[in-house]
């Protein structure tokens, strides 16, 4: 199952990296992408899994990039 | 610029003004009586400092306490407190100004960047207009059900897949296919989404869902494209995760060990030098510029019709050593009709013709539709007795009360008629006779496509060692092909096992960095399309198995456009390439020349956020396709 954002104000391509390789650790993350040019954000667990790691993420955006508006698409 | 931008400008015009006065105070100290004119400039240059960074400090705070410490904002703020702190008052001021003046034209060139992409993938519509018992509604595509109708009209974005219920009218598809030409649509024809209603009102009913119409699929392809990373920007990823710390220890090892270890040397020079490398420590230009080249070229590749799946794709086609075609749909146009009509023995073309056309009547071979395609008139079954068919053979049926065969060599042979030796031609020879009498040839035969050699050509010239068409037509027809387009290899009469076999042997010639590619209709040759280095599905507009299928899909059914493909590939690549080696020489350069104080703070602003702009500039050269 797959979950998008738009990460509104990710004004800089290396922290869009970073955040990008963060995600992709968290644990449940199939596979996570920060497309740094469409500002989209895509998340990917299982199912049952996805709320629970879509929280996590959501937290860890939060905490990273605090100048970032989290929407969900 | 918005609004954001503009407040940005202005803080830094402000400060650029007080940087500019306090630089002339600080030249001209004998205006003041004593020390008075240091302490004022010096007072000037830190509130041209704070206004301009101060975000940039209060970012870096920030940052500290989540221990990112190789982050931009952290960096340039040690450098430049490190330069206030070993009385390097203008150069401290400059470093944050001109990195700002920086970081404000990137961010803008990737706005900018990012509204040419958005106007690339434009195709998404606003709203429907639903159909209901009260009226037409306005509403979103989303809310609307398969099933429904709703009404489209000029000037209109189609909004749902859907089909014509009535009227008439051109459908301008060149969001998604670049086809400058607009189709006609009417009752029973297919809509695709994204596509804009030109002449007239339409009513259709939809047949997909939005979440599943073309458009949706479309943008979803071309928006993930990137989470397929190419070989380009996985070696940046790796680069600049080595990078920063490396040339921050650098940077901390020049600040302390020469000073320690070498007498006579000052510690104020060598954390100068040290403070030029923090500034220098950001792969900001790679990490921006790479993935922008890339999805510069997705984006304008989708804008002619082409959908690259990955940038790795994009990246892999500038390789292509061997292109391998499927012949039917590909090359040619997969639809039969009658080449040519060769009457004998005083019969005319168009007896031939009729004759021919009233003894297939009741067949439903592909070869007896095209001969009354031909034909083109009514036919009267009246007229047709005794039809039947001879299996692989032919057509026997009295015409008119005239025995009317209609078929191959050995089934007029069979009847005792001789057929004169014709030459061996591509196609499907039909052979008629009336009453033991033989009547001429039906030349039946599918048609290359008209940009079919073109294509071979522009492929050669763009680095294609070897061409290939795999097919499971006759070995004539195959070669006749294969000659007039100039493709350089064939293998004709292939079981669909067969075609595989033939890719592995191919795949096996090509070199080890140079792909493979395959080019089909996607229908039938799933298996081949997944062997090959890149699987390219043509004439995937509207077809679900060639989208799923392909790496590669182009909406039209031009070969042509495989040379545009490849042309856009080449230029990401080229751009791409010069970025990195640019990027790299100059920071290296920079750092080799600051590491023995030939290059002071401006070089490495320059290095840094100067770099960075030139590269995002190159890159946004991809988004333009006019020249390809």
């Amino acid at each position: 199952m797959r979950r998008s954002y738009r990460l509104e104000g990710l004004d800089c391509a290396d922290c869009a990296a970073k955040l990008e390789r963060k995600l992709s650790s968290i644990d449940g993350m199939k596979s996570a992408t920060v497309n740094f040019m469409t500002l989209k954000c895509t998340l990917e667990a299982d199912d049952e899994r996805m709320d629970e790691v879509a929280s996590k993420a959501e937290k860890m955006i939060a905490v990273q990039e605090p100048d970032v508006e989290i929407r969900k698409l | 610029m918005n609004r954001k931008q503009k407040k940005w400008l202005h803080r830094i015009l402000c400060a650029a003004v007080l940087y500019i006065a306090a630089l002339i105070l600080y030249h001209n100290q004998s205006l003041f009586p004593g020390a008075l004119a240091e302490y004022i400039s010096i007072g000037i240059f830190v509130a041209a400092y704070f206004i301009a960074g101060y975000d940039v400090l209060k970012k870096a705070v920030r940052n500290i306490g989540r221990g990112k410490l190789f982050d931009e904002n952290f960096l340039m703020s040690l450098a430049t407190i490190g330069a206030f702190a070993i009385r390097q008052y203008p150069e401290a001021v400059a470093v944050m100004l001109f990195y700002q003046v920086g970081e404000l034209f990137q961010n803008v060139a990737v706005d900018k960047s990012r509204k040419s992409i958005s106007d690339v993938m434009d195709i998404r519509p606003d709203y429907a207009n639903l159909l209901t018992a009260d009226g037409e509604r306005k509403t979103d595509p989303e809310e609307v059900k398969v099933g429904d109708t709703i009404v489209i009209k000029p000037g209109e974005r189609i909004p749902l897949d859907a089909e014509v219920l009535t009227g008439e009218s051109l459908i301008d598809t060149a969001a998604l296919t670049g086809e400058p030409v607009p189709r006609t649509a009417r009752q029973g024809d297919t809509l695709l989404s994204g596509c804009i209603n030109t002449t007239g009102v339409l009513t259709a009913k939809v047949t997909k869902p939005y979440g599943e119409s073309t458009v949706m699929k479309i943008l979803d392809l071309v928006e993930n494209a990137s989470s397929r990373k190419s070989e380009s920007e996985n070696f940046i990823t790796r680069f600049s995760a080595v990078y920063t710390p490396v040339v921050v220890f650098s940077a901390i090892a020049l600040a302390f060990l020469p000073p320690l270890f070498l007498p006579g040397h000052p510690f104020g020079q060598w954390i100068n030098r040290a403070l030029t490398f923090l500034v220098v420590s950001c792969p900001c230009a790679l990490v921006i510029s790479i993935p922008l080249s890339f999805f510069g070229g997705i984006g304008g590749a989708s804008r002619k019709g082409i959908l690259v799946k990955g940038s790795n794709f994009l990246e892999a086609l500038a390789k292509t050593e061997i292109a391998v075609f499927d012949k039917t749909g590909t090359l040619t146009r997969g639809v039969f009709e009658v080449q040519r009509i060769s009457p004998a023995n005083g019969f005319t073309p168009e007896l031939l013709l009729k004759n021919a056309a009233y003894a297939e009547y009741y067949s439903g071979h592909p070869i007896a539709l095209s001969i009354r395609k031909a034909y083109g008139k009514e036919i009267d079954p009246a007229d047709i007795r005794n039809a039947g068919e001879t299996a692989g053979h032919g057509i026997h049926a009295e015409v008119s009360g005239k025995m009317i065969l209609a078929g191959n060599r050995k089934l007029l042979a069979e009847n005792g008629i001789t057929v004169p030796d014709g030459e061996n031609e591509a196609g499907t020879t039909v052979y008629v006779s009336s009453d033991g009498i033989y009547a001429g040839s039906i030349l039946i035969a599918d048609k290359i496509k008209d940009d079919a050699a073109e294509a071979i050509a522009g492929l050669k010239k763009n680095g294609v060692r070897k061409t290939v068409m795999l097919t499971g037509d006759a070995k004539e027809t195959a070669k006749a092909v294969a000659d007039s387009i100039g493709m350089d290899e064939f293998h004709a009469e292939l079981l669909p096992g067969g075609k595989v076999d033939q890719m592995e042997t191919l795949l096996k010639e090509k070199s080890a960095k140079g792909k493979l590619i395959f080019v089909g209709d996607g229908i039938n040759d799933a298996p081949v399309l997944a062997r090959a280095d890149i699987g390219i599905a043509m004439g995937g507009l509207g077809s679900d198995a060639a989208i799923e299928a392909a790496d590669v899909v182009i909406m039209t059914d031009e070969p042509g456009k495989l040379v545009t493909a490849l042309k856009i590939s080449r230029k990401t690549l080229k751009i791409a390439n010069q970025n990195t080696v640019f990027a790299i020489a100059v920071k290296l350069g920079v750092l080799v020349l600051g590491a023995f104080g030939l290059a002071n703070m401006w070089e490495a602003v320059f290095a840094d956020v100067g770099v960075a702009v030139i590269a995002i500039l190159n890159s946004m050269r991809n988004l333009s396709t006019k020249d390809v």
